[in-house]
């Protein structure tokens, strides 16, 4: 065991990574690589849009009404330069879906931030310093908790539409969208945090630490956040499917992004109107698209989970 | 060792090999192992963690954890093979042919059950009886382990027995069939020490009047030396040595034997080290070369010649609230520590011993400042460290005192490299001038506590409880503290890392001459470290007397009930290693 112990610490981080229980877990387990796949697959598309979209949407001089709502590709009737085939305005669905699902996953990202940062510092604050401020953090989780996440985010968007001036309300949409969606979600981050937190606070390394004189802030931050991180990750991973989800019902009841500049949910939404008429692949190709990306990251948050939690194994 | 024809053994295990397959290569648990037992025999098997005791139990009840598997070997029970046996064979001679007692009395019966209907419930599912005569049979049981009124209790739940009168009841269990053989894994390393002896006085009456057969697994050579009739001695998944226990405890042959014994703390003599043990892993010695008279280890900064005591508690009081009310009249409080006053003299070694629960380490907290005293005065180098009010002012005391902790598995930041361990006081308390200076002290460190500057770049996990221990003890020295307290620093360890551990920390202790408070329920490890003793019982100092008198003349009674209490162990001694 010392040996190769010894040897281990020799190694890059790279062939650590490689020789680690969480590499073996995944390389066992074929669905969890296709969803890997997949997802990468996602991001990838999003992140080189404009290169790898074969028509840009947005640019309206490259559309033409003339080839609105052709069919896809194998059907009859189709043009071959629309692969699923357009909208009713002529945009290719294939590229709409690429920057859609560009918009969705950034939207989906900023918001998971946006509640890891709240939840993780009002969780690690809560457990830490305890007594009364501990509780008045829970009960406010607790009251947010009574009401749905979808809720919340309706009102939010709400709120800032009446408030904000139309003219600055288009500049913030995004702001208040992931602001909408990243506060209704802050909750579980805060209690996992917490009750990590209230675990690791009286294990003996912290109490070392503060025998040596430091301080509470480097202690939560250099003690405790490091080891309460492992659930958070897949929370984190499951939470961006459900901000993804989130974004597109607000989207599909038409209070998230503009029909502009169409994320997933606007896509299903503008097919939605012509579903009835034939026209199913608007609404259709954007629908699978979105069941995909949110089930490849629940497997992959789903065997994260498990993966770190050596009971299960 | 073969079995006799004509004499044949109870059990008789033949050449078992163990294996634990896992994707790093299989684990050896066990391998070459012969053994016998003989009717009313107790045969002790003893060995520090991880050398494969347990293991060798399960496999005889066929309950090896998965993935582990018996790879080789035989085992005969009155002649009959009962190895890979199928679930419903197991099943049979489990509880019917081999009782199990556990170590754990609190978690080995169902706390949602009467003891009657457990006991009910075994006695029916392997003998042929009806209710009513199961029950009587049950009563009988619990009379034979000792359960006063068994047919009053019989009807009580777990809960409402005390820890040795549950390992009663899992005796009781154990024996419910009439087993030829019972195999007890630790039974008595949960209890109390009076209680100890209580349960292995009955447990050794149950076998010699019952001729039932006894395998007892135990890592303590005291419960050894007490109980078994003979003993074997296992290392690293190997019996190194078997013999009568007479013959092992006073003329063992094996090298490991004889560290192992000679690494027991004696109760009845002080020693100025352990005899040197040799034959354990990571004995890594010290380098010979470092003079820490000369070292900058050995130099202690802005300090003035002391005078008085270094630490000195007056009334220090320390009181919880356990239940919180807006009216002060229905709060509801534990007072840990009751008004303890105590002081330690610069160089010397003091010691607190105590059940759990006494106070003694709430004491230690509220010297380094982790609890505020709610009461009394804590003073250190003639400052009241009570009065301070904010960390900055208290910083230049903290360097000074410094604490090593019980768990060696919790202590350590798992996330952090041991280099970042031991330089984090380093860099917080601003010891050095550069980073550079900051590694070579760290390097040094490792050094002095025996681990090497190897060790500087892996993480906690890779090393063992001892090791741990050390980086613990390397941390604690990294800001040349006056001041050491020590809170059970060796209870998790096992018995020769024990004694691994003591022997640097007193090395350590007479180089730099540190002021220690020792924390400690274990006497006779006191009796080998300390200097004085306080006794502490509920939160209370009822004696403080030098170490020798307390042990030869102790004065308050419930001193005297401990000293009582002590493990009588007397085994072999290397008069040639002792100083």
């Amino acid at each position: 065991m010392a040996d190769v112990t010894a040897q281990n610490t020799q190694k890059s981080w790279l062939a650590r990574a490689a020789d680690s229980d969480l590499w073996y877990s995944f390389c066992r387990s074929p669905v969890t690589i296709v969803s890997a796949i997949l997802t990468v697959l996602f991001f990838v598309s999003a992140i080189f849009a404009n290169w790898i979209a074969p028509h840009n949407p947005f640019d309206l001089a490259s559309i033409s009404i003339m080839d609105a709502s052709l069919p896809p590709a194998w059907m009859e009737g189709s043009d071959p330069r629309f692969w699923l085939g357009t909208d009713d305005q002529g945009r290719d669905i294939f590229s709409t879906i690429i920057f859609g699902a560009r918009i969705s996953l950034f939207v989906g990202f900023a918001s998971v931030i946006f509640s890891m940062i709240l939840g993780i510092s009002l969780g690690l604050i809560s457990g830490y310093v305890g007594g009364r401020l501990d509780a008045f953090i829970m009960r406010v989780a607790d009251i947010q908790l009574s009401f749905p996440a979808i809720l919340i985010a309706l009102l939010i968007d709400g709120v800032a539409r009446g408030v904000l001036p139309r003219a600055m309300h288009q500049d913030l949409v995004f702001y208040v969208l992931i602001f909408a969606i990243g506060i209704s979600g802050w909750v579980q981050y805060a209690r996992t945090v917490r009750g990590s937190t209230l675990v690791e606070k009286n294990k003996e390394y912290v109490q070392a630490a503060r025998v040596i004189g430091i301080g509470p802030l480097i202690i939560l931050w250099r003690h405790i956040l490091p080891n309460v991180m492992g659930p958070v990750l897949v929370i984190a991973t499951i939470h961006l499917a459900i901000a993804v989800i989130t974004e597109a019902t607000l989207s599909f009841l038409g209070v998230g992004v503009p029909p502009t500049t169409p994320s997933l949910g606007t896509l299903i939404r503008i097919g939605n109107d012509f579903l009835f008429s034939g026209e199913w692949w608007i609404t259709i190709f954007p629908g699978i698209a979105l069941v995909l990306l949110v089930l490849a990251i629940n497997l992959l948050g789903d065997w994260l989970r498990d993966a770190l939690n050596p009971k299960l194994r | 060792m073969k079995a006799d024809v004509e004499k044949e053994s109870l059990l008789t295990i033949e050449g078992m090999r163990v294996e634990f397959p896992s994707r790093r290569g299989h684990v050896v648990a066990v391998e070459r192992l012969d053994l016998t037992v003989e009717p009313g025999e107790i045969l002790g098997i003893v060995g520090e963690s991880g050398a494969g005791k347990s293991t060798i139990g399960n496999a005889v009840i066929g309950l090896l954890e998965p993935p582990g598997e018996m790879t080789e070997g035989t085992i005969l029970l009155k002649g009959d093979r009962i190895d890979h046996l199928d679930d419903a064979a197991q099943r049979k001679i489990r509880g019917a042919r081999i009782g199990m007692i556990f170590q754990d009395p609190l978690t080995s019966l169902d706390p949602l059950q009467t003891i009657e209907r457990q006991l009910v419930d075994t006695i029916q599912r392997h003998l042929n009886l009806g209710e009513a005569e199961a029950r009587s049979r049950a009563v009988d049981l619990l009379d034979q382990v000792g359960i006063p009124d068994p047919a009053v209790r019989i009807a009580q739940y777990p809960h409402q027995f005390s820890g040795g009168m549950r390992q009663r009841v899992v005796i009781a269990l154990a024996l419910c069939a009439d087993p030829e053989m019972v195999i007890a894994d630790e039974p008595t390393t949960a209890l109390d020490v009076s209680v100890q002896a209580q349960i292995l006085d009955l447990m050794k009456a149950l076998c010699r009047d019952r001729q039932v057969g006894m395998i007892l697994i135990t890592h303590d050579m005291g419960v050894i030396s007490e109980t078994a009739d003979r003993v074997a001695v296992m290392y690293r998944g190997r019996v190194v040595e078997t013999g009568t226990t007479q013959q092992i405890m006073s003329k063992p042959n094996h090298d490991y034997t004889k560290s192992l014994i000679s690494a027991v703390p004696r109760p009845d003599k002080r020693l100025k080290r352990f005899p040197l043990v040799t034959y354990i892993e990571d004995a890594e010695e010290r380098p010979e070369g470092l003079n820490l008279a000369t070292h900058w280890l050995g130099k202690v900064r802005e300090e003035h010649k002391l005078t008085g005591n270094l630490v000195e508690l007056k009334d220090a009081h320390m009181r919880f609230i356990t239940r919180h009310s807006l009216f002060p009249s229905r709060r509801l409080f534990l007072d840990a520590v009751k008004d303890v006053s105590f002081a330690i003299q610069p160089g010397e070694v003091f010691g607190l011993v105590g059940e759990s629960g006494s106070g003694k380490s709430t004491i230690a907290r509220m010297i380094t400042g982790i609890y505020k005293p709610s009461g009394g005065t804590i003073t250190f180098d003639g400052t009241d460290m009570t009065a301070l009010e904010s960390r900055a002012a208290a910083a230049p005391f903290r360097r000074q005192m410094q604490m090593i902790f019980q768990d060696p598995f919790s202590s350590l930041n798992p996330r952090m490299r041991v280099e970042d361990i031991i330089e984090e006081p380093i860099h917080f308390h601003k010891m050095a001038y550069d980073r550079q200076e900051a590694t070579q002290i760290m390097h040094d460190l490792l050094d002095v506590v025996g681990l090497g500057s190897q060790a500087a770049r892996k993480f906690p996990h890779e090393f063992s409880g001892g090791q741990r221990q050390r980086i613990s003890i390397a941390r604690a020295l990294a800001t040349r503290p006056r001041f050491l307290i020590c809170d059970e620093p060796t209870s998790a360890l096992d018995v020769s890392i024990q004694a691994q551990v003591l022997n640097l920390l007193k090395d350590l202790q007479s180089e730099l001459n540190l002021t220690m408070l020792f924390i400690s329920h274990d006497l006779p490890v006191i009796r080998q470290v300390c200097d004085r003793v306080g006794v502490m019982r509920h939160g209370k100092l009822l004696e403080v007397a030098p170490t020798e008198t307390l042990f030869t003349d102790p004065q308050h009674d419930y001193t005297k009930h401990l000293l009582k209490l002590m493990p009588k162990f007397r085994g072999f001694r290397m008069p040639e290693l002792e100083t």
